[in-house]
């Protein structure tokens, strides 16, 4: 019989007398069934953060802040530089109005609900552009705040994920009081994690003055950016840092994401040397449980090659199985849970959602398949070591 | 305990097996250590809190400044032993990534306020004396290689000066270290009069004032009196305890602690499993064993002890070693990621619950092949050999 | 020989075998004088392994009292039992029943354990035992080392360590060959004869039964005493 006929025969006895070493093999499933889902769930909070504040970033869109500025938070902006903004080259307009919002940012107290004590919101006081220079942007419930107004839209993720947020509804901050007329929805994006209101009733508010803290416009083309950049460069009257929304959310998110993988990996790895050798404890047990068979097989005339190649089918079959239980379930528990933390750059709350997607669960499963083939090898070439003899003189 | 000799045997009579499930309790034990320290180093030193510290901030948000001009009406409220106030600087050395505090203070009060910090004497004076002196905790020393009589520039990202420049120099006169092994000294702190004259806005305001009480005074009460003083004004006052104010940031991040709960629940769910089953195979291994232990003498209740006293002398080799690993580890990582990890410390609370955790894991993984044991009759047993 | 060790009264032993009833004994009785030497033989099934497991107090009886020494076994409870078992009775099985993680010494030391002995008496007394045996040389060995009749001479001097009154054996030279068996009932006489012992031997073989000074027969649940011609 050919290597692969045997391998194939060994590797089915091997399975169906699989039920009398079903607690070791129990064993091993949900061992590494327990690193797969620990690697989804913590890698989704990273990868639904990310998702989060890159799909509010658009290359239609440039965010100016005052050069050097790590977030808006940091950033100040005077009314007349804004306007020079407004009038800049590259920057899309509207008739003759430019489509843009200058904006200020600020943070608020509010009640987060999971603990129930205060976190830092994020208050955006916008213009009327505001709608326009961020995509898919819409009113979800009750209406837009007029402008001069003490009123706000909440973002339809802050309203979950913070207490008191709801239409109707009014909120103090300090000596001011708000009312939250209506939601809006951002496709999920970190926009929605934000309360808005009119810049100029927040500048009031805040005693801010004339000053903003960015800038948002909408670009004419792809090549304005550029042209937008040499050109505010060029003006001696303003200093600032131009880049595109896509790359300001990204430079937002990039120490939180970064931070979380920092820890998940390696948590991951640990987990998986764990399962490792969980996964070698039963295997071996299965090779000693198996020892007369072996050894009758071998006598039969099966080679080492087909014992060898069965043993380890037969781990990573145990550890894929684990690896999928384990994915399944992270999937099923973990994936869409909402969740909010506090984003060091901008030093306020930031709702997204847990992603598993299936890159994650593609990494998982790779990383079951690596555990199934070191925990059966050792033990697959003890198996095949295995001296027929002594094996045989036990029976 | 005489019978020790026996369990030590009996525990490695596989070797093999033994060793492995000895090294997946160390694993088991080494990710609890680690991730026990981690979720410490989130608590934002709440353990190091002082209880007779009190923070006050503007009502409104952390972020809205304070006036100057609150200092004295602060320092008269009946019951404050003594104030100083701070203001969040946040600048970066060199490369944005390398961020961490930078705090403009006033000396004198500031080293009254927080008596756990430790300089030599000559390197505060020398501070003191200098307008654009500096001082740093150890932590940001030993994390960016700066010493005494470096001059240091720090590239601010909200205070523009006056001048116009983000670039504000320092010349480090001390280094400041904390007698608390699990508090943190990765931060700077300067001089309040340089940054008021150097900044170009917000002048005549400080960031939060930090008050202490005086000895046997009632905090919450007190905390009460100073925020009725300013209640009503343009800047309302929020006083807290400064345990009270590190566990709101800590609680900021998220519910850390049950992650860290949620991940452990997981990895010693396994562990159990792979324990159990090595209890129960090397108890079914060897029915006929302890039927000759039970016809030489030794009682139902011996036999129990001895295949629970193995469990749990497997969790307590594999578990103390991964402690010990873990430990080591969390010292490199406190060593070479001060600045990024503040306060990452394996607790001695962690370590005893721990070994807690060891000893009631070899129980719970034991307890059924132990009972089988115990209950295993010896007629049966011998003669199904 | 005069003085009864011991003495079992009317017993029998009934086992439930689902939902019959198997009588193993039937109203035995039996006396065994101090310093005896019987062998027991009989077909299997004739409860000749149940009547050793009463002398042990292994087992209980259905009715009837079993009494050895001043102990009266039938009333005794399992932990008492336990403990009177480790300085009264000596038990050796066919197949050694040695631990295997352990070495002939630490084998022998085992029901020195129960005892109130430190560790350096537990190992002189483990050695004198292993010395009366024949196998001092062979203290350090693990069983997988020693041969069939070298491991049941730990196993008997494991049985003599605590110095019982009485040894029960079953089928101690079942798994031997006739020279090795030889020898080992060889020695079971000289405990009897110079050390003492009273001996409750369990055999099929007729030869082994030979080396006992009496030999009784046990069938249906009865004994009698036969003298093999």
């Amino acid at each position: 019989m050919n290597t692969i006929k045997q391998i194939i025969a060994v590797t089915w006895l091997n399975l169906r007398n699989l039920p009398q070493r079903l607690a070791s093999s129990a064993v091993a499933v949900i061992g590494v069934g327990a690193v797969v889902l620990v690697f989804a769930a913590v890698l989704s909070m990273a990868a639904g953060l990310e998702r989060t504040m890159m799909s509010a970033g658009t290359d239609d869109t440039a965010v100016i802040m005052r050069r050097g500025s790590t977030s808006e938070l940091n950033s100040g902006l005077s009314n007349e530089q804004t306007l020079i903004v407004a009038n800049a080259p590259g920057v899309l307009k509207d008739g003759d109005k430019t489509v843009m919002s200058a904006e200020l940012y600020v943070i608020a107290d509010v009640k987060k609900q999971s603990t129930q004590s205060d976190a830092n919101v994020p208050f955006r006081g916008i213009q009327a552009g505001a709608f326009d220079v961020r995509k898919d942007v819409r009113i979800a419930k009750g209406r837009m705040f007029e402008e001069g107004k003490n009123e706000i839209v909440v973002g339809e993720a802050a309203q979950s994920e913070f207490v008191g947020l709801g239409v109707g509804e009014t909120i103090r901050f300090g000596q001011t009081e708000w009312a939250i007329v209506g939601t809006f929805d951002a496709g999920g994006s970190v926009s929605e994690s934000e309360l808005w209101t009119d810049v100029r009733v927040l500048q009031a508010a805040y005693r801010r003055g004339n000053s903003f803290q960015s800038v948002r416009v909408r670009l004419e083309n792809a090549e304005s950016l550029g042209v937008l950049d040499q050109a505010l460069a060029e003006d001696p009257r303003i200093d600032v840092d131009v880049m595109s929304e896509r790359d300001y959310y990204s430079s937002q998110s990039q120490g939180l994401v970064t931070f979380i993988k920092r820890i998940g990996y390696p948590l991951t790895i640990l987990m998986a040397i764990g399962a490792i050798f969980g996964a070698l404890n039963s295997m071996y047990s299965s090779v000693s449980v198996r020892g007369k068979e072996i050894a009758t097989l071998r006598a039969l005339g099966f080679g080492p090659v087909a014992v060898l190649c069965s043993t380890v089918i037969e781990s990573v079959m145990l550890a894929l199985a684990g690896g999928v239980l384990g994915g399944l379930l992270a999937f099923l528990v973990f994936n869409g849970f909402q969740v909010s933390t506090l984003n060091g750059p901008s030093f306020s709350q930031v709702v997204f959602d847990f992603a598993v997607t299936p890159e994650l669960l593609g990494q998982g499963m790779r990383a079951a398949l690596l555990i199934g083939v070191v925990g059966g090898l050792f033990p697959a070439i003890r198996a095949a070591r295995l001296p027929v003899a002594t094996a045989l003189r036990e029976l | 305990m005489k019978y020790f000799g026996l369990i030590w045997k009996n525990v490695w009579r596989k070797k093999i097996r033994t060793s492995l499930t000895i090294l997946s309790v160390l694993v088991a034990f080494l990710l609890f250590a680690l991730l026990s320290a981690l979720g410490y180093a989130f608590k934002g030193g709440e353990d190091v809190a002082d209880a007779e510290r009190l923070v006050v901030i503007n009502k409104v948000s952390l972020i809205n400044p304070l006036p100057m001009a609150y200092m004295n009406r602060i320092a008269a409220t009946e019951g404050v032993q003594a104030v100083t106030h701070a203001s969040w600087f946040g600048g970066y050395y060199q490369d944005p990534r390398n961020q961490f505090g930078q705090f403009p203070t006033d000396p004198y009060e500031y080293f009254s306020l927080y008596p756990e910090l430790k300089m030599p004497q000559e390197q505060f004076n020398a501070w003191a004396k200098n307008r654009q002196g500096a001082v740093i905790g150890r932590e940001i020393a030993d994390q960016y290689g700066i010493n005494v009589g470096d001059r240091i520039p720090i590239q601010a990202t909200i205070w523009t000066k006056a001048d116009g420049s983000r670039t504000w120099e320092f010349d480090i006169e001390g280094i400041f270290e904390t007698d608390d092994p699990r508090g943190s000294t990765a931060y700077m702190l300067f001089q309040y009069d340089y940054f008021e004259e150097a900044r170009a806005f917000a002048k005549g305001t400080v960031g939060w004032y930090v008050l202490r009480v005086k000895p046997g005074a009632d905090p919450v009460q007190i905390a009460n009196a100073v925020d009725m003083q300013f209640a009503n004004s343009p800047n309302e006052t929020e006083t807290s305890t400064e345990a009270a104010f590190a566990q709101s940031f800590a609680k900021q991040f998220g519910n850390i602690a049950l992650i860290v709960t949620l991940i452990m629940g997981a990895v010693f769910f396994t562990l159990l499993l792979v324990s159990g089953n090595t209890m129960s195979q090397s108890v079914r291994e060897r029915i006929s064993e302890l039927a000759v232990l039970k016809t030489l003498g030794f009682s139902d209740r011996s036999v129990l002890g001895v295949v629970l006293t193995e469990s749990i002398v497997i969790m307590l080799i594999g578990g103390l070693l991964g402690l010990g690993i873990g430990w080591l580890i969390v010292q490199v990582i406190a060593g070479a990621m001060g600045a990024i990890l503040p306060g990452i410390y394996l607790t001695s609370r962690a370590i005893l619950t721990a070994i807690c955790i060891m000893i009631g894991a070899g129980i719970v993984a034991g307890i059924f092949p132990a009972l089988k044991a115990m209950r295993l009759s010896i007629i049966d047993a011998l003669a199904r050999a | 020989m005069s003085e009864v060790l011991a003495t079992l009264t009317g017993v029998s032993k009934i086992y439930q075998k689902g939902k019959e009833k198997v009588e193993v004994l039937h109203n035995l009785d039996l006396q065994i004088p101090s310093g005896d030497f019987i062998a027991i033989m009989g077909p299997s099934g004739s409860g000749k392994t149940t009547l050793l497991n009463l002398l042990g107090g292994l087992d209980k009886p259905s009715s009837g009292t079993v009494r050895v020494g001043d102990a009266e076994l039938s009333s005794m409870s399992n932990s008492q039992l336990s403990h009177w078992r480790s300085t009264n009775i000596g038990f050796i099985f066919q197949f050694y029943n040695l631990l295997p993680v352990l070495t002939a010494q630490k084998n022998v030391e085992l029901p020195l354990l129960l005892t109130n002995f430190n560790g350096k008496e537990r190992a002189k007394r483990a050695s004198i035992a292993l010395d009366i045996v024949g196998l001092g040389d062979r203290a350090k060995h693990y069983p997988r080392e020693l041969s069939g009749g070298q491991e049941q001479r730990v196993a008997i001097a494991r049985a003599i360590v605590s110095d019982p009154a009485l040894l029960l054996c079953d089928e101690p030279t079942g798994d031997l060959d006739r020279e090795t068996a030889d020898e080992i009932l060889k020695l079971l006489q000289i405990l009897n004869r110079e050390h003492g012992k009273t001996i409750v031997m369990v055999t099929h073989d007729a030869q082994a039964a030979e080396f006992a000074n009496r030999r009784l027969h046990c069938d249906k649940g009865t004994l009698e005493a036969r003298e093999v011609a």
